[in-house]
């Protein structure tokens, strides 16, 4: 990217609450049903029907406000935004304009330089999500399937503070582990339940007013953001260098091509005529309401991870990553408290092995085959030299595979580090005896052949022998 | 236009004047001293009750959809929509 | 009182209520009887969009069953019909409107519901002005319909249809809306009694909406006791509309004694200047005189805002109904232009042939006041003005218990005398809106006749004053025989 352009982006993330009914009716919102059978006749915008507000949205929405340091508004008004689409059955869409539930948060990310940064949340407001249309499946038509309509979505609107497309993806993680840490949303972005839009523009360094921006609407993954911001802001600097104007548009991101394009047929005059809606009336907290969502609140992804930190003595960079989600920061202080091993030995695992294992079966770490406990067992195994840790990978795989406990696997397979010094001595005294030239080269002076001597212990004991007594034993006995 | 409606020809000319007697006639609010006054959306100074997250509605589609124009395998059919 | 020798179709709810307790009539006789008449007369006056005769035989033979086995309700084997903007399961909802000429609704509205559960039969839906958007029932997609006192008038609207067929004897009781005085001025012009509770008494759930912040329902009847006894019935607080109002119900049958001796009635000036009929104003001091003679006291009230209420309901109503009415697209029910080119098609053909003229109006009136750049100077404009209306009448009701006046500017107009111009038609209502934007209880009850005409007097109170209003409006009618006069061709 050219040094002589600064990126601006702010971020409008969606983000799907995880009621059992939806926002202004009592019809599920549980995913994949057969079109339009979870859609009841508010959700169908039938005549005469009214909507009346679910309180658990309220309740998630202040969660929220408070888990970033925001003002839960003690009144907000639900207004109508008017516009015709097959997908909207009302012809408005029930959201929050002027007055939204949640206002002035904030929260903390890395920037580029790997410093602290600080990134303004403008404010997060309650509106109802809208259908789907399906454009293959029918020859001349389009099919309505109005099973999402209804369903509870909290806006969340950054500050435009972020500066490039990876900042913008480390915010949009951080809010994903916040929605997950409060268990207000299940963040499943296959699924739709967090998606974004992104605004973009550019300007020259140094310059004080925002340029012009473009919207990148249904953005549902890290990595569609990442790569729809970089095309978008190289796409912007090209048309400005070669004398052109950024126009002010929504644009759509294609994944296969990797790139944006406009959306203008959808635009026309955007005029939405916001108003209160009278259906519905203020939303009033008070003050016993918020305190109590207060009560509720876990321990959030920066706490924890100052704690992890302090407590457990980790290195700040791997307590971050235990603390991206809150299941996989519970098992990792499930494993930490009940083995006698070192705290970071079992950060180690959980990062390394564990991750890549969950990784490559696609799998959360709730649905792991190894539980933290049986985890700590091993490890304890490790920590009280029962095996090493060349030997430990052997039974964290076969763990895996379900061959039972790590004792269970130790005992069954033999894998029992020896650590009778007596059994060690007479094996290092064979060896030694078996290699004569190198024994005398080692006492010359040559002292890297010790590794030589090592790995011959090694595998004469099939790598059971403790290798910090072998070490021992073996320049003992070269000495 | 925004209201999505279609005006038969004849009908427009009449429907543009009365609607220029009807904005003429509103415009006698512009004269009414509303400084410090607060809007007022509801008759009743109430605020929002909330309602419990239930799922307390059932399937009724085939029903429901008897009064529908257009339908196949449970959408609502609607001419194709080019994105 | 109404009595054992009157016709079936003279008698009010309560003395019905008296015939079948005491086994003159079964529900099923008197459904019959009403029935016929309803036919007979139906051509002439078109009050009905359906006629639900099969349906309400049945529903009387229940009512007769329940009686006998002792389990009668308070409106039990009574008739009654509901305007056909209350959605009614099984039956055609039209709203008078041909985006709507087939639907049927799936499930029934709130009103409904209780009416029936109090064991109330329905005759049938009536005629109204397309989407209660009308002060003379001539914008119904299914035609006017005719005053009973004379053919060639409107009986006003737009709960046209449901006065006219209490008016002429088809039916003792009938629900109506009020969104800008669609249920007392169509009583006033049709010599009925009819109420608008205070917004939020009566449930919305399932009335189909004009204008949501204004519309409330009510009931048309031939007495404020009736009226007291179907209302009683229809209030109550309902869980599925949010601005239904969670407070207990009086006993409005039980408070119809209190005398009006001492009773405040504040009268404003503003509603006796110019553009109020001479022969409607001497009625209404008549009966103003006849209150006070019954011990009221009349005194004057200031409502200096009120001349602002009609253009400030005509930005408010229009801009709601603007969005109300969108989910009439085609789509999912109703209407639908036959072979749509593309989906821009389908929408504004649909609509363009759905709704008529004074709904395109008001849908377009709306969507302008809404519009980026016309949003403060009218939409916020009018409901700051709303504020102010409804300040005065804070202050008015802090002297006075009620407040007296016409219900409408003049008696019953002819067929077609308004649709030139929509804006004498708003005039219509000028007597009337305040109260919707106040959200207060109204009231229109027969003060009298103008050259053989109709006319009402209104009633304002304060919020949930509906059984004060009820109280002296019967008072009223203990010393008055207006509302017992029925049109000649209908006796």
């Amino acid at each position: 990217m050219s040094g002589h352009w600064e990126v601006v982006i702010g971020l409008e993330i969606h983000t799907q609450l995880a009621t059992k009914s939806k926002i202004f009716s009592g019809a599920s919102t549980a995913y994949g049903a057969d079109p339009n059978t979870q859609a009841c006749l508010v959700d169908l915008g039938y005549p005469g029907v009214l909507p009346v507000l679910n309180a658990e949205v309220v309740r998630m929405a202040a969660k929220f406000g408070l888990a970033v340091n925001a003002t839960v508004a003690r009144r907000s008004v639900f207004a109508r935004k008017n516009y015709f689409y097959p997908d909207l059955p009302k012809g408005y869409q029930i959201s929050q304009y002027e007055l939204p539930i949640v206002e002035y948060g904030e929260l903390f990310i890395r920037d580029d330089e790997g410093r602290e940064k600080r990134v303004g949340i403008t404010r997060a407001h309650l509106e109802e999500d809208a259908g789907k249309s399906v454009h293959t499946s029918f020859a001349k038509s389009s099919g309505i399937d109005l099973n999402r309509a209804g369903t509870p979505l909290l806006e969340i609107v950054s500050e435009p503070d972020l500066r490039s497309a990876r900042e913008a993806v480390a915010y949009m993680r951080k809010i994903h582990s916040i929605v997950r840490y409060l268990e207000i949303s299940d963040g499943n972005m296959q699924e739709g339940s967090f998606r974004c839009d992104a605004n973009v523009s550019v300007r020259p360094r140094g310059q004080e007013e925002l340029g012009t921006r473009a919207e990148i609407k249904n953005l549902n993954s890290f990595r569609f953001v990442e790569r729809a911001i970089n095309f978008e802001i190289e796409r912007q600097i090209e048309v400005i260098e070669d004398g052109g104007e950024v126009v002010q548009e929504t644009r759509l991101y294609d994944s296969d091509k990797d790139e944006t394009r406009s959306m203008r047929s959808k635009e026309e005059a955007n005029d939405y005529r916001y108003f209160p809606d009278p259906d519905l009336l203020p939303v009033e907290l008070d003050d016993a309401f918020v305190e109590a969502v207060r009560a509720t609140l876990p321990e959030l992804p920066d706490a924890k991870q100052e704690r992890f930190v302090a407590h457990y003595g980790l290195k700040a960079a791997d307590a971050e990553i235990l603390t991206t989600s809150r299941a996989q920061a519970d098992y990792y202080e499930v494993v930490a408290e009940k083995t006698s091993a070192n705290a970071q030995l079992a950060a180690n695992w959980i990062i390394g092995d564990l991750s890549s294992l969950l990784n490559k079966e696609g799998i959360d770490i709730q649905e792991s085959r190894i539980g933290a406990a049986d985890l700590a067992g091993l490890l304890d195994r490790i920590a009280d030299n029962t095996i090493s840790g060349k030997i430990a990978k052997e039974v964290f795989d076969a763990m895996w595979s379900g061959e039972g406990s790590a004792d269970q696997i130790i005992e069954a397979r033999g894998l029992k580090q020896i650590t009778d010094s007596g059994a060690i001595e007479s094996i290092v005294d064979a060896v030694i005896e078996a290699n004569p030239g190198q024994a005398a080269e080692y006492r010359s002076g040559k002292e890297k052949l010790l590794g030589f001597f090592v790995g011959q212990v090694m595998k004469e004991t099939g790598g059971k022998a403790n290798p910090a007594q072998v070490n021992q034993i073996l320049k003992e006995k070269l000495e | 236009m925004l209201a999505r409606l279609r005006l038969e020809d004849g009908e427009s000319d009449d429907v543009v004047e009365k609607l220029s007697r009807i904005v003429d006639f509103v415009d006698q609010l512009q004269a009414a001293p509303t400084d410090d006054v607060l809007p007022m959306a509801h008759p009743l100074n109430m605020s929002q009750r909330l309602r419990a997250d239930e799922v307390t509605e059932i399937d009724q589609r085939d029903f429901v959809q008897e009064n529908a124009p257009s339908t196949e395998g449970g959408y609502y059919l609607v001419p194709k929509v080019i994105e | 009182m109404a009595g054992k020798d009157q016709a079936l179709h003279m008698r009010t709810l309560a003395s019905l209520t008296r015939g079948l307790a005491a086994g003159e009539f079964s529900s099923r006789e008197l459904t019959e009887a009403l029935l016929a008449r309803i036919e007979s007369h139906q051509p002439a006056l078109n009050a009905f969009i359906t006629i639900t005769a099969e349906l309400a035989l049945l529903q009387a033979d229940r009512a007769d069953k329940v009686r006998a086995a002792g389990n009668a309700g308070p409106l039990n084997g009574l008739p009654i019909v509901h305007k056909d903007l209350f959605c009614t399961q099984g039956v055609l909802t039209t709203c008078g409107s041909r985006i709507l000429d087939n639907f049927v609704s799936p499930y029934d509205a709130a009103v409904v519901e209780r009416v029936a559960a109090a064991g109330a039969v329905m005759l049938g839906k009536t005629n109204m002005d397309e989407f209660a958007m009308g002060s003379s029932n001539e914008t119904s997609y299914f035609g006017p319909v005719a005053n009973p006192w004379d053919k060639k008038l409107s009986p006003g609207g737009s709960s046209g249809g449901s006065a006219a067929a209490v008016a002429a004897r088809l039916v003792p009781a009938a629900t109506g809306t009020d969104t800008g005085g669609s249920i007392r001025q169509p009583a006033a012009l049709t010599g009925t009694t009819g109420i608008k509770p205070t917004y939020g008494r009566v449930s919305r759930y399932g009335m189909v909406a004009f204008a949501s912040s204004l519309d409330q329902a009510g009931v048309i009847t031939r007495s404020a006791e009736d009226a007291a006894m179907l209302l009683g019935v229809m209030a109550g607080h309902d869980g599925r509309d949010s601005t239904s109002v969670d407070h207990p119900v009086p006993d409005y049958g039980a408070a119809l004694g209190k005398s009006v001796k001492g009773l405040k009635v504040g009268v404003v000036r503003q509603h006796f200047d110019e553009g109020l009929d001479d022969e409607c104003a001497a009625r209404v001091k008549d009966a103003l005189k006849t209150l006070e003679d019954a011990g009221a006291e009349l005194v004057d009230v200031d409502l200096p805002n009120i001349g602002l209420s009609v253009p400030t309901y005509y930005v408010v109503a229009p801009a709601e109904c603007s969005s109300n009415l969108s989910r009439f697209d085609g789509v999912r029910f109703g209407h639908r232009a036959e072979d749509p080119e593309d989906l821009l098609d389908l929408y504004c053909r649909s609509r363009g042939e759905g709704f008529g003229a004074e709904v395109k109006r008001r849908v377009m009136t709306g969507t302008y006041v809404l519009s980026a750049g016309y949003y403060d100077a009218y939409y916020l404009k009018a409901q700051k003005v709303r504020q102010l209306i409804s300040q005065d009448f804070k202050n008015a009701f802090e002297r006075v218990d009620v407040i007296a006046g016409p219900t409408a500017p003049t008696t019953a107009f002819a067929i077609g005398e308004k649709t030139d111009d929509p804006i004498t038609m708003y005039l219509n209502d000028i007597y009337t809106i305040g109260a919707n934007l106040a959200g207060l209880p109204g009231i229109s009850i027969p003060c009298g006749f103008a050259a053989g005409l109709p006319v009402g007097l209104q009633l304002v109170g304060p919020h949930f004053a509906e059984a004060t209003l009820l109280a002296s409006a019967h008072q009223y009618q203990q010393m008055t025989d207006w509302h017992l006069e029925a049109p000649g061709d209908f006796e």
